[in-house]
């Protein structure tokens, strides 16, 4: 699985993504409390926490599937709210727990994504992802016909046929095989090594995280409490991986 | 707005009927079986009330136009609820897709729907009845569009509700057109209504479509005062769904709902 591109080169950081005191409350409850950071260019950021810490409305609110209570989102120095259209364009999502119209086929599903997003010559570019993906044999299957780890693959190929800037990734590799979600995080990585895309993901796999982010943000109970490369957290905590670290996070208060 | 990603919208739609005869039945069985059945019972009637000539006329251009309207409330609604079954909201409101855009794609497959409606059911007429729907002459095409433009407006009101209340509203997309039928006039005229009905009747658009259909086929001429209360309300009716359709997507993205309904 290789995107081929630029090659990676060394920049000064550049900023693609700044949420600036972010605030989502609900009814009864704060999912998301004052969260402020930056993402850079051609960086992997995995968000971590457990159940019901934020990570998915935090996610929302910086796709604008959520209003925030308060704060902004900017992407590429743009308000989101303000430009959503412009934004979106240069992004892309996917989740493992939504489904694609199960009654149209592989290409169809592919073709209708990609003059959603104008993408040019998108015969070729379907093609190639497909391939990438390793699903080209099921083409002009119907959707419903695939599996659970064909669909999250042909999410992923979705996901990507924008050429997107900033990918945003639900559980990529929850319903793959480990030769699959290898492949995944090797495409993951390549993609940020070759087109400096960025990656906002979230994963309760605390060895594929430590692997492939270059940082992690870390919530509980709707705030960030830790950010920095995955080394970096693991030394605040005091423990010898992120697994260790999410369970003390997960049972116990966090670090004073 | 971007007409490429409105064509996208169609394409999608589309593609659901290349090879489903379950939702092409959707378009034709309906209309088809009122047809007959209604059309034959109002043949039998009419041997018994033999000094009503235009009864058929009535009866039978009532059920065409009914059925317009239905199919255009229907072509919106079975749109959306498609997304929602096929748990692809989400891949829509991520991507620069504007509801503007899905609505002006759900119009345009509304609009093959009920051209598709109106080409079968008005043959059948033909051939079963000798009933010439194009005898109501110009006026026929305001009377289509006026209903087109009202089913439009249920359509872009049950997807606002289904966007906000999920499946639970989906009895909306079926039913809600029906909920208009009695007030509608559609088969007898306004007068026969009780006086607060009438009242009621006076503020929906479909009704004085019926009415003009009426007068129409009783005297013949250009039923312009129906005609100009039917697009005004039109216009409000319009407007009022689309106030209303973003009252709901406020709602829905101020809630969190649309992560829930992905899931």
């Amino acid at each position: 699985m290789k995107e081929t591109g630029l090659a990676r080169k060394v920049l000064m950081p550049y900023p693609v993504l700044q949420a600036n005191r972010l605030v989502k409350k609900f009814k009864h409850t704060v999912a998301v409390n004052s969260a402020s950071f930056t993402v850079y260019e051609g960086e992997i950021l995995g968000l971590l926490g457990p159940n019901g810490a934020g990570k998915t409305t935090l996610m929302a609110l910086l796709l604008d599937l959520l209003t925030p209570t308060s704060g902004t989102v900017s992407i590429f120095g743009m308000e989101l709210r303000k430009n959503r259209e412009k934004i979106l364009n240069q992004v892309n999502f996917s989740s493992t727990y939504i489904a694609m119209p199960l009654s149209l086929t592989v290409r169809e599903n592919m073709v209708f994504f990609a003059m959603l997003y104008h993408v040019p010559d998108y015969e070729k570019r379907i093609g190639e992802l497909l391939a990438l993906c390793e699903i080209d044999h099921l083409t002009n299957c119907l959707t419903r016909e695939l599996s659970t780890g064909q669909l999250s693959r042909l999410n992923l190929a979705k996901a990507m046929l924008n050429r997107p800037k900033i990918l945003f990734l639900d559980e990529p590799t929850a319903s793959l095989d480990p030769e699959m979600a290898q492949k995944v995080r090797d495409l993951l990585k390549n993609l940020r090594d070759t087109l400096r895309c960025t990656v906002i993901y979230t994963s309760h796999n605390m060895l594929e995280i430590e692997q492939i982010s270059d940082r992690i943000i870390f919530l509980n109970r709707g705030e960030i409490i830790a950010d920095g490369t995955p080394r970096q957290v693991m030394e605040l905590y005091q423990k010898r991986n992120l697994e260790e670290v999410f369970l003390k996070v997960a049972r116990g208060p966090g670090i004073q | 707005m971007k007409i490429y990603r409105v064509m996208a919208v169609v394409y999608r739609h589309l593609s659901l009927y290349k090879r489903s005869l379950t939702r092409l039945m959707e378009i034709i069985y309906w209309p088809v079986l009122d047809l007959m059945v209604w059309g034959f019972v109002t043949l039998y009637l009419q041997k018994f009330q033999g000094g009503l000539p235009p009864f058929i006329a009535f009866f039978l251009g009532a059920l065409i136009l009914w059925d317009i309207f239905f199919r255009a409330q229907q072509g919106i609604s079975i749109s959306f609820l498609e997304e929602v079954w096929s748990r692809n909201l989400l891949n829509l409101f991520v991507s620069p897709l504007t509801p503007l855009e899905f609505i002006a794609g759900t119009l345009v497959i509304s609009l093959i729907k009920v051209v598709a409606t109106f080409l079968v059911t008005m043959t059948l007429a033909y051939i079963f009845y000798s009933f010439n729907v194009f005898s109501l002459g110009f006026p026929l095409f305001l009377f289509l569009l006026n209903l087109i433009l009202m089913g439009w407006s249920i359509g872009i009101m049950t997807t606002g509700a289904i966007l906000r209340f999920g499946q639970e509203a989906e009895v909306m997309a079926w039913g809600l057109a029906f909920l208009f039928q009695p007030v509608s006039a559609v088969f007898y005229p306004v007068a026969v209504l009780p006086p607060v009905l009438q009242k009621i009747a006076w503020w929906i658009p479909s009704s004085h479509v019926f009415e003009g259909m009426r007068e129409v086929i009783n005297q013949g001429g250009f039923p312009a005062k129906e005609l100009i209360w039917a697009f005004g309300l039109n216009g409000l009716y319009i407007l009022g769904a689309g106030f209303f359709f973003s009252w709901m997507l406020r709602e829905v993205k101020e809630k969190g709902l649309l992560l829930k309904s992905g899931e």
